[in-house]
């Protein structure tokens, strides 16, 4: 397969970027979307020139460490991936790629499609946690735990943190993050104790970090690799007025 | 983890700002409701003589005169809140994207609620204009057609004579058309905002909220239609 990639180039986080065009042949179908930019990359360090710099890790959807807004949409075309798990096969051949790195103030660029995403780092440095004090662990079946709200609680946890929801929201808003890790420890019983702190404590954080404000478009959640639910966003408010009204 | 001190105050955090949004948006679906119950009475197709009735209560009701006082702070603080929301929503990506397709992942009205709020507020101005200020601040308008001093008219009449204009008429369906827009993503995503969201209740909020920002604007909308081509006499 051929393709036109019109990939946006930034030398750092100062420089101003560009989109730069290249063409790429011989792509097989059968490639992961990060393949074909490593075979753009070998070619590119052939000719002298500097590879495109973009983040990557496990390959296989659960790190959230790939980005890349490709196309328009965060991760790509298709619905519940991340851009390891997209395949060439999901394009047309001739078809031109826009690739961009997702784009918020708050995941300032490091260079061409890298962001710095450690917002989402010291948010949950604030509050996304369970305090636990040393000594014996008990008993798991100590603690009776709902099976319903564990599934709610397995599901918000599957979060991998990857910032799609940022870049696929008009106002580049971290809500759908923040509440799925708000909501991972507000269902289950040890993470109740703390539950009124830690949610003032990272929706101010939220706030501090410059993400914008959520309008309900659902953007995030179609966006989503993870299927994160806009429930989530709900549970987050509920938790927050009534932490800081008590 | 610290203690609740130094945490923000509810409305100054950007999902207290969103909840006043919800809270007055739910305020005024609540008046839509009554405003377009007391002007349905036209429909009666009696001249009039019902809605004038409902015109002067709305004008003398020492309680629905207070309300009137709230209803202005509502639509204010909706006002400023959006305004304020927006302004720092526009600061949270100033590199835009080269190459978007939001309508992949989000419906076109809810993406713009700003534009469709301003061209409702733009018709209220022109609205108020229209009625509410001549039946407030002039004594241009009669209670009915039996104590009618001369020079004076009814509501109705008032109503009949500015829909003559058929410009004036499709302003208010076209004001109508993005007012049922606004509904149809605002109904709902007050209560997500507010966090009222139930497995068991949130598909039928959705389905009241559609329907809701269905049925009242074109009821609304058939009002100077109905008037403008004579069917309600």
């Amino acid at each position: 397969m051929k393709f036109n990639l019109k990939i946006w180039r930034q030398k750092n986080a100062q420089a101003a970027g560009k989109m730069v065009d290249y063409t790429i042949e011989n792509i097989n179908a059968d490639m992961s979307f990060l393949e074909m930019m490593d075979v753009l990359n070998e070619q590119l360090i052939r000719k002298g020139d500097e590879p495109v710099a973009f983040d990557h890790d496990c390959r296989e959807g659960i790190c959230g460490m790939c980005s890349m807004h490709i196309n328009g949409r965060p991760h790509g075309p298709l619905r519940g991936t991340t851009t390891c798990q997209l395949y060439m096969r999901n394009f047309t051949d001739g078809e031109t790629i826009f690739i961009e790195p997702f784009r918020a103030n708050s995941f300032p660029i490091i260079r061409d499609l890298v962001v710095d995403r450690s917002a989402f780092d010291r948010i949950m440095q604030v509050g996304g946690f369970v305090s636990v004090n040393t000594g014996q662990v008990q008993d798991a079946n100590n603690i009776p735990v709902n099976k319903a709200d564990a599934d709610l609680a397995m599901d918000a946890a599957s979060c991998i943190g990857c910032g799609a929801c940022v870049a696929a929201c008009k106002n580049a808003s971290a809500s759908l993050f923040v509440s799925a890790k708000i909501s991972q420890y507000a269902l289950l019983p040890q993470g109740r104790i703390e539950a009124q702190e830690r949610v003032l404590a990272m929706v101010n954080q939220m706030d501090e970090e410059g993400f914008g404000s959520c309008t309900n478009t659902g953007a995030c959640e179609a966006e989503c690799p993870k299927g994160i639910s806009l429930t989530n966003i709900a549970r987050m408010n509920r938790e927050y007025y009534v932490a800081s009204i008590s | 983890m610290n203690k609740k001190s130094g945490t923000k105050s509810l409305f100054s955090t950007l999902i207290g700002k969103k909840m006043l949004m919800g809270l007055t948006g739910l305020f005024l679906i609540t008046f839509l409701v009554v405003h377009c119950g007391i002007n349905a009475l036209i429909f009666f197709n009696d001249g009039g003589e019902l809605f004038n009735k409902g015109a002067e209560f709305m004008g003398t009701n020492l309680l629905i005169r207070t309300m009137e006082i709230v209803l202005f702070l509502g639509i204010i603080a909706h006002i400023v809140d959006a305004l304020l929301l927006t302004l720092s929503n526009n600061k949270t990506r100033i590199v835009k994207y080269a190459h978007q397709k939001p309508n992949a992942n989000s419906k076109w009205y809810s993406r713009w609620m700003g534009l469709l709020g301003t061209l409702i507020l733009m018709f209220l101005i022109i609205h108020l204009k229209h009625f509410w200020v001549i039946s407030r601040f002039t004594d241009h308008i009669a209670h009915s057609e039996l104590d009618k001093l001369p020079g004076q008219e009814t509501m109705f009449a008032e109503m009949k004579e500015i829909f003559e204009n058929p410009m004036v008429v499709l302003l208010y369906v076209a004001a109508m058309v993005s007012l049922a827009y606004h509904l149809m993503h605002g109904f709902q995503s007050a209560f997500q905002t507010m966090g009222w969201n139930h497995p068991k209740y949130t598909p039928a909020i959705k389905k009241i909220g559609f329907w809701f920002s269905i049925i009242i604007p074109f009821v609304f909308a058939l009002m100077p239609i109905a008037l403008h081509l004579g069917i309600i006499k």
